[in-house]
């Protein structure tokens, strides 16, 4: 598909939008988003292809809002006839929900919104039999790295090109359009006992040219193999050592609690606190969605402002939260541009584009040489079930290799360990000076976290 | 219609695309030499109520209806969706999927489709047609009784959702199956504040019916369990960390066999040797008091229906008794290549998504202890009495969950309030540790299984059982 047809049905989804917009009875807001993609996604076994799937995608999500009223329909056809259905159905939805004088779309703030570049035609150009192919080399580069690999769950290729557009009655009016790609890969690797060890790796890129196969096949057989032998360590107190990728893991999942959802409605450990410390001092954190380099970029958020970027902490101190219009207005702030959604759902204030600034403390390797006695994570198992946003309590599985005296020494499995939210952030006693740009959308260095309890043999 | 819902479903999809329309698309599925074609056709209407902070935010609906072809040659699947359900449209996808999947082999072929007699769940109170002025009258009086329970409970939160999910399958074998499926459920959340923070408590219920739903569990009951568990956190202490033996309470703890052994029973996964109970058919995997079952045919459960998303009806499945390993869990196309017959769990989140091997309502069958006896056989341990989620490594068999309501166990009674914190153990390990298991089945609450990025609802449920050891990943030393 060129160029020119895409942004053409840009066009006539805004058309949609606008369409649908302008049907607004007096008195109503109303909020329509539509989206647009295709996607093709490839996973192969063995040398051959196990699956092929060939996607083609439309959403269309309306939000009305009468007297305070909120009501909210999705359909995943942009047909007319659907699309009028679903704003007949988000205005009688709006009928029964109940009335606050904050509801309302999002009113244009005067912040231009940065000319990002998220597209790349490679992903529509790209034939068929090289996605394939990048998907088999995958799983053959694993599979001929390394003896003890016993074999590949699944090795994958998947691609999307897909535009999103608002429109509402406030006059806003928005339109984006991106492309991702990305390889992933599970290796197995079997032990003497039995046991079957497992290492994944994954990489995503707006084009599939960038994907670099050979390093995501390697990392997934370090990982495996590295993991052979793993016995169930003592519990006690340990460093955490986090790659880039861990840390992500872990500082999305802390920022998710400093969203004006959660702040407002007083479910998160962090209410009232800003201006005090909440981590160590090498804890600088802000959400970017305007630096291209991310892989959560975006033009504008989720109600059709532009993106900003906005500070979190400096230096370990709370400074302010990430809020949608609704909850920037009831927090007296206004929105921060930070709405995230997709056409199935409503808005809500998010984290999209988090940035961990580094610090001087070098690479991974400089960080597990500065740990007398720690862990280096591979894994962590049971976020969804082993982490409270509200109390901060967190519990998970991992497995990894310690270390001891500033070397890598035994793996271990089958064990969690456990903290506080508050305590992780406090605990950052490194933080690494290179920063990479993750698939999640984070860009962070690896970190070392002290004071965590390891929870193993008695 | 004030308050009914405005979209009116279309009736049985085998009236909107005609069987000679699958036909056809069923023969070009075929032309390019494959062995299989298939046509999923879906129509799902969900509505969804919100009550937060003391307010209803707001109520949602959504529609979503479309197909999905799947094209088999050897090994190799295409597949292809589309959101357009006339005959245009599902002979491109077919086409889409042909090519995905090509042989390069030829000819006409014909399908002859023949309709099997599937019998859909009946539905006593059709959720669309409740208003939706009694759907938010349901959160509010959730809201009121978590609020009143007690004066530390600072924050509650409701949902209710219904959806009406209508399948269609035929396939080049002949079949053209039909099936019906209606869900209902409700959540509540409560967040008690005291001196030393915040705490969460959290009761749900979904099951394979209707507005009925409410007749089977009390909104009422439900917030004052929710609020009750908050409340009990407050005073609870940082877990303990390391081994200990640890006795599951009944129900929700039906989330262990889910991870310790029911992905691992996936014939997908045993096939790629990522499931740590491969080539273990007929040896003893687990403490013989052990019978574990999977069973799509378990009337309203959370994981019930009337067929798969492959048309093969439901069935019940042993997969563990009296502690020997009898089957795996099969779908359509592992059973094909395996030259046996599918086992009914062939699910899929969507006509968006290949079916894979799913389970459906998993549970330990009851045994024959008196659950206080489990308890007091304990010195020194942890009762869980409520589970929440969990994880499986199933190439190593590793697994995770997280007690949401737990308690220490001091010489044989139950004691002192627990924080959160997560389980981890090994499945085949875990199997051969439960020395005891009790005679108070039930069914655990509703959840949603993630495989590969799709979630289908699974029920589970477990008696009172003990597990004479497994890591607690707690705080205090």
């Amino acid at each position: 598909m060129s160029d020119r047809r895409l942004e053409s049905r840009q066009g006539e989804l805004l058309a949609v939008a606008e369409g649908l917009v302008s049907e607004a009875l007096p008195g109503e807001q109303l909020e329509v988003a539509c989206s647009e993609g295709v996607s093709t996604s490839v996973r192969v076994y063995g040398g051959e292809v196990e699956s092929f799937t060939s996607a083609q995608s439309q959403g269309v999500g309306v939000r009305v809002i009468v007297d305070g009223r909120e009501g909210f329909a999705s359909a995943g056809s942009l047909d007319s006839d659907i699309a009028a259905s679903a704003l007949a159905e988000a205005r009688d939805n709006a009928r029964f929900s109940e009335p606050d004088e904050f509801a309302g779309v999002a009113d244009d703030d005067g912040v231009d919104a940065v000319d990002i570049d998220l597209w790349n035609d490679e992903v529509l150009e790209m034939p068929t039999e090289d996605k394939i192919a990048m998907a088999i080399e995958l799983e053959r580069a694993v599979t001929s790295n390394d003896s003890r690999i016993s074999g590949v769950r699944t090795a994958s290729f998947g691609d999307s090109a897909a535009s999103f557009v608002l429109a509402s009655t406030s006059g806003v009016r928005a339109a984006s359009r991106a492309t991702s790609a990305s390889i992933g890969v599970q290796a197995l690797a079997d032990d003497t006992d039995g046991r079957t060890q497992t290492g994944s790796a994954y990489d995503a890129a707006r084009s599939p040219r960038t994907l670099d196969v050979n390093d995501v096949a390697q990392r997934a057989v370090s990982e495996a193999v590295d993991l052979l032998g793993a016995s169930k360590p003592p519990s006690g107190t340990v460093q955490l050592v986090l790659t880039p990728r861990l840390a992500a893991t872990i500082f999305a999942m802390i920022s998710g609690t400093l969203t004006g959802d959660r702040i407002m409605k007083k479910r998160s450990p962090f209410v009232g606190r800003i201006g005090e410390r909440i981590g160590s001092d090498l804890v600088t954190l802000f959400d970017d969605p305007t630096n291209a380099a991310s892989l959560g970029a975006d033009s504008h958020d989720g109600e059709g402002l532009a993106c900003r970027r906005n500070n979190l902490t400096t230096a370990g101190v709370l400074d302010g939260f990430l809020y949608d219009a609704y909850n920037g207005r009831k927090a007296g702030t206004g929105s921060t541009g930070s709405a995230v959604r997709g056409t199935r759902g409503l808005p809500g204030p998010g984290v999209q584009a988090l940035h961990v600034s580094p610090g001087a403390s070098g690479s991974v390797d400089d960080l597990i040489a500065s740990v007398d006695f720690g862990v280096l994570v591979f894994s962590l198992a049971g976020l969804h079930s082993g982490v409270n946003p509200v109390s901060g309590d967190f519990s998970v599985g991992v497995e990894g290799r310690m270390i001891r005296n500033g070397a890598l020494a035994e793996p271990i499995a089958e064990c969690t360990i456990g903290s506080t939210l508050q305590r992780l952030l406090l605990g950052v006693t490194s933080v690494g000076s290179d920063v990479e740009h993750l698939p999640s959308g984070v860009s962070t260095p690896g970190v070392v976290i002290s004071d965590v309890m390891m929870s193993g043999s008695s | 219609m004030p308050g009914r819902d405005v979209w009116v479903l279309s009736e049985y999809l085998f009236r909107v695309i005609e069987t000679r329309v699958l036909e056809r698309v069923l023969g070009a599925g075929l032309a390019g030499g494959a062995d299989f074609s298939e046509v999923f056709a879906e129509d799902v209407q969900r509505t969804g109520v919100n009550l937060d902070d003391g307010r209803i935010e707001n109520l949602s609906s959504s529609r979503d209806r479309g197909a999905g072809v799947r094209v088999i040659v050897g090994e190799t699947t295409g597949f292809a969706h589309t959101a357009d359900l006339s005959e245009a449209g599902l002979m491109a996808a077919a086409k889409a999927a042909a090519a995905a999947a090509s042989s390069g082999g030829g000819g006409e072929r014909t399908v002859s489709l023949e309709s099997t007699g599937s019998t859909p769940a009946t539905v006593e109170v059709r959720p669309e047609a409740v208003g939706k002025e009694t759907k938010v009258s349901t959160l509010r009086r959730a809201d009121a009784i978590a609020r009143s329970f007690d004066d530390k409970i600072t924050q509650v939160s409701a949902r209710y959702g219904d959806n009406r999910r209508r399948i269609l399958v035929a396939n080049s074998d002949g079949l053209l199956a039909e099936d019906d499926q209606t869900r209902t459920n409700a959540a509540v959340s409560c967040v008690a504040t005291g001196d030393a923070g915040q705490q969460t408590g959290y009761e749900s219920a979904g099951l394979t019916v209707g507005f009925e739903l409410f007749d089977r569990h009390d909104i009422e009951e439900m917030a004052r369990a929710a609020a009750d568990r908050a409340i009990t956190k407050l005073n609870a202490r940082p877990a303990p960390s390391g081994t200990l033996p640890v006795v599951i309470g009944p129900g929700s703890g039906g989330v262990l066999f889910h991870e310790a052994c029911g992905h691992g029973l996936e014939a997908d996964l045993v096939k790629k040797g990522a499931s740590a109970f491969r080539d273990r058919i007929g040896e003893q995997v687990a403490s013989e008091l052990v019978t574990l079952i999977d069973d799509g045919t378990m009337a309203e459960e959370w994981g019930h229906f009337a067929i798969d998303d492959e048309g093969n009806p439901a069935s019940a499945n042993v997969l563990i008794e009296n502690g020997i390993l009898i089957d795996y869990l099969w779908d359509q196309n592992r059973a094909r290549q395996a030259g046996r017959s599918s086992t009914g769990n062939g699910r899929r989140q969507s006509y968006r998504h290949l079916p894979m091997v799913r389970m459906t309502n998993t549970y330990l069958r009851g045994g024959a202890s008196d659950p206080t006896d489990i308890i007091a056989g304990v010195d020194h341990g942890v009762y869980v009495a409520r589970l929440g989620g969990g994880q499986v490594n199933t190439a190593s068999g590793d697994f995770v969950f997280g007690m949401t309501e737990a308690y220490l166990i001091e010489n044989g009674k139950l004691g002192a309030p627990l924080r959160e914190g997560q389980l981890i153990g090994n499945g085949p390990k875990v199997l051969q540790m439960i020395d005891a298991v009790g005679n108070d089945f039930e069914m655990g609450p509703p959840g949603t299984c993630g495989k590969d990025g799709q979630g289908v609802p699974v029920g589970d449920g477990v008696p009172t059982l003990r597990v004479t050891e497994l890591t607690i990943g707690g705080t205090a030393a």
